[in-house]
């Protein structure tokens, strides 16, 4: 084998049965296989060293056009294969020589894995996003300013400036105690719930202030049943801006990590 | 209405799914195995590093759209 080869590994699965990848591409449109490692099974594609070693990918990444269509590829595979059997996401940029060195680093983690393999089988992710409807949820939206005669208009200024502040602060705080009893309410829907860093507005381009960035771990067959669950909850918070997305396969349910808040 | 569904069938193209939910998953999400190649690509840095990726583009944008 050559130097430059090495192995993108995808998904883990206990076992593909007699499902057909042969059409699947990955990662620099390679075709992607299987590859036996320690009992399981890992949909890996062989990839270019040059451009997919460690180096190259610290600098590649930098590169935001050329991440995404890494992120994009890696998902497709991700995703094509959630349909046709249970597996377990690989966190990108996981890179081996060969199948050989792969299946010995698994063959440690073997149980815990099987484990993980278990937990997520039959079960998909649901992402729950909620954002702070600014105008909403003010006790005190459209009251009356107070008149200027009370001391002057610089009085009046400071006493209405403080009211925006306080009003801003109580919108806050509802958004917030809205977006936790959303997390606990859905959370108690769900066979496992994970919270994921509020989105940077820069990055997701939405500049309201994020309340939650959740995932749920949800039977495949109540996908619609927590769908309205969500849909309830936003008629519960006019306060908060709920977004559904998904379905998602198991990645933020993948890690050995129990943090589970179900 | 304060729901946006984005009630994705299975077959929604990865296209229409937002750079920024997948990100959240491909780069913290997925169970985390050394690759032996990518040894010290830890967690963190993995993030990092394409944060700023993420974040250099969005102001080189901002610049070009102030020019």
């Amino acid at each position: 084998m050559s130097d430059d080869r090495g192995v993108w590994a995808y998904a883990i699965t206990a076992d593909p049965g007699d499902a057909d990848l042969s059409r699947l591409t990955g990662v620099a449109g390679a075709q992607v296989r299987t590859a036996p490692a320690a009992g399981l099974t890992v949909l890996v594609s062989d990839v270019d060293l040059n451009e997919f070693g460690e180096a190259a990918l610290r600098r590649n990444l930098e590169d935001l056009d050329w991440l995404e269509g890494l992120a994009r590829a890696h998902h497709e595979v991700i995703a094509a294969g959630a349909k046709l059997f249970p597996l377990l996401p690989t966190r990108l940029a996981t890179v081996y020589s060969s199948d050989e060195s792969m299946a010995a680093v698994l063959g440690g983690r073997r149980n815990e894995l099987a484990a993980a393999l278990q937990r997520v089988g039959g079960r998909v992710e649901w992402g729950v996003k909620a954002y702070a409807i600014p105008e909403a949820g003010q006790p005190g939206a459209g009251r009356h300013e107070p008149a200027a005669a009370e001391g002057g208009a610089g009085l009046a200024y400071l006493k209405r400036r403080k009211a925006q502040l306080s009003a801003q602060a109580e919108s806050q705080r509802s958004a917030a105690a809205g977006a936790n009893a959303v997390h606990g309410h859905l959370s108690g829907r769900a066979a496992e719930a994970r919270l994921h860093p509020p989105q940077s507005p820069q990055l997701s381009g939405d500049k309201r202030p994020m309340m939650l960035n959740a995932a749920y771990l949800v039977d495949a067959d109540d996908g619609a049943g927590f769908a309205s669950e969500v849909a309830a909850a936003a008629d519960e918070h006019p306060e908060l801006d709920l977004n559904l997305t998904g379905p998602w396969p198991p990645y933020s349910f993948a890690g050995d990590e129990d943090e589970a808040s179900g | 209405m304060s729901t946006t569904r984005e009630l994705a069938p299975a077959d929604v193209p990865s296209q229409r799914i937002a750079l920024v939910d997948l990100l959240d998953r491909v780069l913290a999400g997925g169970v985390v195995i050394t690759g032996e190649i990518t040894l010290s690509m830890a967690d963190v840095d993995l993030v990092t590093i394409s944060l700023r990726a993420l974040l250099a583009s969005v102001s080189a944008l901002a610049e070009e759209s102030n020019d």
